[in-house]
């Protein structure tokens, strides 16, 4: 994020936290043993001091500190919060507020360093001056006159500009208590000289009259040096007045130059103006929108059937403002993708170093906007596509040179809107992918034949890398602290309705692009009848529409063996017959049979096939609000939700994907050889499952089923903290129970003194991985993760220890299946953590 | 003082049931129902209930009695479960009656199967015995209620 976003971010944060401390340092004068709110102001004060002195401002950074040192010692009860010290507190975060705002508008902190105020907080810091009530004037009952007086008391010494006094103007709105502080209102110049001050500020600065009567070309810089000198010598009158005295400028200009700066004062005291409004609030709003989108359809229908010149101008004004208060409604739920964007230069720098590359990240489109949800779904898959680019895609600096290349690959990340879509590119100018490689890989790993790869495109076979069971085995412990692998990307982009595609030249690179929509909530359909009921189909998955004139029908669908196909420009489509895999009683519930009627058919993509669905009728395309299906229909794979149509009635949105399996397009297309061996393998013997594989005790190797894995993760040994016997660690805000297999593998009597044994500080950080098991998560430390294997659990033989289910034959090799339950018994970890724990481990004693 | 609490009551194949008032948001005449295809046998369609779309379960599929003659009019039960409110379908609807704690006893033994985790009990009523729905359990689709359509 950039240096302004970061001052951006500062201010609108303290910002509310200075509103907070105000009721606060109230609440605690009430109540001034209250340690917890002590405790509260305390932080906040330390987090504005920390940050505007990393940020460079000194001077507020100073108010801060003496502010802190005060409440420091309240905090440690040295010091009990009288109402002289609730009011110079006050006055410090009056004074804060006030510098925040110079900030807000200049990029300073300002000219005034609050000396008096800062005495004022460290006299107050000794016992017996803050109890005595000797306070001086400038301490009184309100917080502000403490400002005031210690700014007037500064005109000796320094000069006080309008820069300084103007902001009190917005404040005027803002903080009421201030209000009345600032007696003068700032007009333009040559209205009244009721200013004790005025400013000599050497040179012009933005933000300043002078600055900005010189960027507007009123006056020579020179001259306002001039004028500058006669503040010096004592003339009170305002800069812009001196200026206009002189005949060094007209006082246009200058009323001019006073509006800019009136106006960017506003502009800048309401940039912060953002409230925090709770997600629940947002989601409600959008469904309340949702059912007025739904309304409106309903009023839009009945307005064509009507002829009433009124209605129908209602109408269209209603469509209109329902259309704009829909889009501003989704505004609010969207944000840039930058957010998840801004971590990305460190994951590359981190993953970079670790394999010895020199990587340089580019961004394009940060501000690119899209819905908190998706925003939340992508980031995962995101992080884990610019890991991967860094980890396989660029090669190492020697390699880069001789290659003719810069020693630096080049990562770059783009985002843009298209087509009501939402593209993400993330592009390296590494090696690229060998097709070669692939598809011997492919053939490894035993998701493909070799005549099948053979006869592939370089496309599809660059998409085989999205496969379960396609990983980068060798890599395989690079994966923690992520999702499994390229197939989870893919799975986790489509889950929200997007697509992954991938496209690579060797020796130059490789892009990946992910297409997702902009909002879940609601999306363009086309809306089919099927035996007499509706259904909406996302548009993401339509590709074209074609329709059959009857006398057409018979010729035009052509049979391969009882299978009905369509020639679509030279190519085969295979046509599914929505009625049938619905088992409904449609119209077309004969296919090869006489065809009175024309044919609809719905062009789509699934996946990365094409096929036709047959409906009845195709009626229109609607924007519709989707509603998940209730957990009694959660089991029905081929619809992904429900919607209410313009007419009130229920129609069912049509799963694409889950339409294609059912139809077997997508599983068991003559098109798809990696799907088709699967399930002719699985008719032969046993289904297929993915293990992770991972050392076990002494030379062994053990596994679990890759469906009970979370995740992969690695924790550094000083996050492992000791709960009771238990070791834990904090994870994703939660307690997360860590159980370590070289403890359970242990024989029973050393067992308990192993269980209790705390981490060893030295020892490197531990591989985890996170399973949940019927709702508890909790985390196994294993030695070494070896890999992730697609294989038939069919050899099995019974275990020899406990801990282990059975043993299989995983590669080749005797691997043992690890039994999570007795695990979990074993080490006693239960819900509640510790005493669980002790206990199972006397048991096991 | 004996406890006592409200039920509304309703009629399915003769039989008397009765839901705990409180689990009740509505009860409604019979509402346009969307067919879901593929869904289970007990899941009649969807509904539009103002906007929101409700599961409307075929209770007497649900309790395994005999199917509803087609030209049976049916009311909507709307209950809130933990899923959202669901829509039991029921023949017709009775009074709401209130019954004393003592007047409870448990399902017979002889009553099995799915039907004995969906039926927590029986009021004996004056002059006829009303059958306590667990509308939680009703509204579970558990996988001996998952037959049709897979």
């Amino acid at each position: 994020m950039s240096e302004s976003g970061i001052v951006q971010d500062f201010l609108v944060e303290s910002y509310e936290n200075l509103d907070r401390l105000d009721r606060e340092l109230v609440g605690l004068e009430k109540n001034p043993k209250d340690k917890d709110a002590l405790a509260g102001v305390f932080r906040t004060i330390h987090t504005i001091k920390g940050t505007c002195g990393f940020l460079g401002f000194n001077k507020l950074e100073k108010v801060a500190h003496v502010g802190e040192n005060l409440l420091t010692r309240l905090r440690d009860g040295q010091l009990t919060l009288n109402p002289e010290r609730t009011t110079a507190l006050l006055g410090m975060v009056d004074a804060v507020r006030l510098m925040l705002k110079e900030i807000g508008s200049t990029g300073q902190d300002g000219e005034v360093d609050y000396a008096e105020l800062r005495e004022t907080l460290t006299r107050l810091q000794n016992p017996v001056a803050g109890d005595a009530g000797s306070a001086p004037a400038s301490v009184g009952a309100v917080p502000c006159p403490a400002l005031t007086e210690s700014r007037a008391d500064k005109k000796e010494e320094k000069r006080e500009e309008e820069k300084i006094v103007q902001p009190a103007t917005p404040a005027k709105e803002g903080a009421s208590s201030t209000a009345e502080a600032t007696p003068q209102t700032p007009v333009k110049p040559p209205a009244g000289s009721r200013h004790k001050s005025d400013d000599s500020t050497r040179k012009p600065v933005r933000g300043k009259i002078g600055g900005v009567l010189v960027e507007r070309g009123a006056v020579q810089p020179g001259d306002i040096a001039l004028a500058l000198q006669e503040q010096e010598k004592g003339d009170r009158r305002r800069l812009g007045e001196i200026l206009v005295a002189l005949g060094l400028a007209k006082p246009d200009d200058v009323s001019a130059a006073q509006q800019i700066l009136d106006s960017k004062l506003r502009d800048s005291a309401a940039a912060p103006e953002t409230i925090r409004v709770g997600v629940n609030l947002l989601d409600k709003l959008m469904t309340l929108v949702g059912e007025l989108v739904l309304a409106r359809n309903q009023l839009l229908q009945i307005a064509n059937t009507v002829e009433d010149t009124g209605l129908q101008a209602v109408s269209q004004r209603m469509n209109l403002i329902a259309t704009e208060l829909q889009e501003e409604v989704m505004k609010t739920r969207m944000q840039p993708i930058g957010n998840i964007w801004a971590q990305f230069p460190r994951t590359v720098r981190d993953v970079a170093l670790g394999c010895g590359k020199e990587v340089e990240i580019e961004m394009e489109g940060k501000e690119t906007e899209l819905d908190k949800t998706i925003i939340e779904a992508i980031k995962d898959p995101l992080t884990h596509l610019v890991r991967n680019s860094v980890d396989h895609g660029i090669e190492l600096p020697e390699v880069r040179v001789q290659a003719g290349k810069s020693r630096a690959g080049r990562l770059i990340l783009r985002a843009f809107h298209e087509g009501g879509q939402v593209n993400i590119e993330i592009s390296d100018d590494g090696a690229g992918l060998s097709g070669e490689r692939i598809r011997k890989k492919a053939v490894e790993r035993g998701v493909a034949t070799a005549e099948q790869v053979a006869r592939m495109s370089e496309r599809e076979v660059f998409n085989l890398i999205f496969l379960p069971g396609f990983s980068t085995a060798e890599k395989v412990t690079n994966v923690s602290g992520r999702g499994v692998g390229m197939d989870v990307v893919k799975t986790n982009v489509e889950k929200i309705g997007g697509l992954v595609d991938l496209q690579s030249t060797p020796r130059h690179g490789t892009t990946v692009r992910v297409k997702i929509p902009l909002t879940l909530a609601i999306i363009p359909t086309l809306v089919v009848t099927c035996a007499g009921e509706r259904y909406a189909i996302p548009q993401v998955n339509l590709l074209e529409l074609v329709r059959l004139e009857a006398e057409k029908v018979s010729t035009a669908i052509e049979m391969v063996h009882g299978v009905p196909v369509y020639r679509l420009r030279g190519r085969l489509l295979p046509l599914v017959y929505l009625d049938r895999e619905l088992k409904m009683a449609g119209k077309a519930l004969e296919p090869g049979g006489s065809h009175d009627d024309a044919v609809n058919i719905v062009v789509l993509q699934a996946d990365d096939r094409q096929f036709g669905l047959v409906v009845d009728e195709i009626n229109d395309s609607e924007e519709i609000v989707v509603k998940p299906l209730r957990k009694q229909l959660k089991t029905v794979k081929t619809f992904a939700g429900s919607s209410i149509m313009g007419d009130g009635k229920v129609a069912l949105i049509l799963d694409v994907l889950g339409l294609a399996q059912r139809a077997s397009v997508v599983s068991e297309s003559r098109e798809r050889p990696v799907a088709e061996k699967a399930a002719a393998s699985a008719e032969t013997a046993g289904e297929k499952q993915t293990f992770l594989l991972f050392a076990g005790l002494g030379d062994s190797r053990m596994a679990i089923p890759l469906s009970t894995l979370a995740r992969l993760e690695e924790f550094p040994i000083s996050q492992i903290e000791m709960s009771g016997a238990q070791w834990v660690t904090q994870y994703r805000g939660q307690i997360l129970p860590l159980v370590r297999l070289a403890v359970v593998l242990e024989e029973r009597r050393h067992r308990l003194r192993a269980l209790q044994a705390p981490p060893a500080p030295d020892s490197g950080p531990l591989q985890v991985l996170v399973m949940n098991h019927e709702g508890r998560t909790f985390g196994l430390v294993v030695e070494r993760i070896l890999d992730i294997v697609e294989a038939r659990a069919d050899i099995k033989s019974k275990a020899t220890r406990a801990a282990v289910l059975y043993s299989v034959v995983i590669g080749d090799r005797v691997t043992e299946l690890l039994d999570i339950p007795a695990i979990l018994q074993i080490a006693g970890v239960n819900a509640a953590l510790a005493g669980q724990a002790t206990k199972a481990a006397g048991v096991a004693n | 003082m004996t406890h006592t609490s409200q039920f509304c009551t309703f009629y399915l194949d003769k039989l008397l049931f009765g839901v705990e008032l409180k689990t009740v948001q509505e009860v409604i005449r019979s509402l346009e129902i969307t067919r879901v295809p593929l869904a289970p046998e007990v899941v009649s369609g969807l509904i539009n209930l103002r906007g929101q779309i409700v599961t409307a379960v075929d209770l007497r599929r649900r309790l395994e009695l005999e199917p509803r003659a087609a030209d049976l009019p049916v009311m909507n039960v709307v209950v809130r479960s933990e899923d959202g409110a669901v829509s039991l379908l029921v023949d017709e609807i009775g009074d709401v009656v209130e019954v004393e704690e003592t007047s409870f006893e448990r399902p017979p033994e002889t009553l099995r199967g799915s039907v004995r985790t969906m039926i927590t009990g029986v009021h004996k009523l004056k002059d006829r015995l009303m059958l306590v729905l667990d509308t939680e359990k009703a509204c579970q689709m558990t996988a001996d209620a998952v037959v049709a359509g897979q």
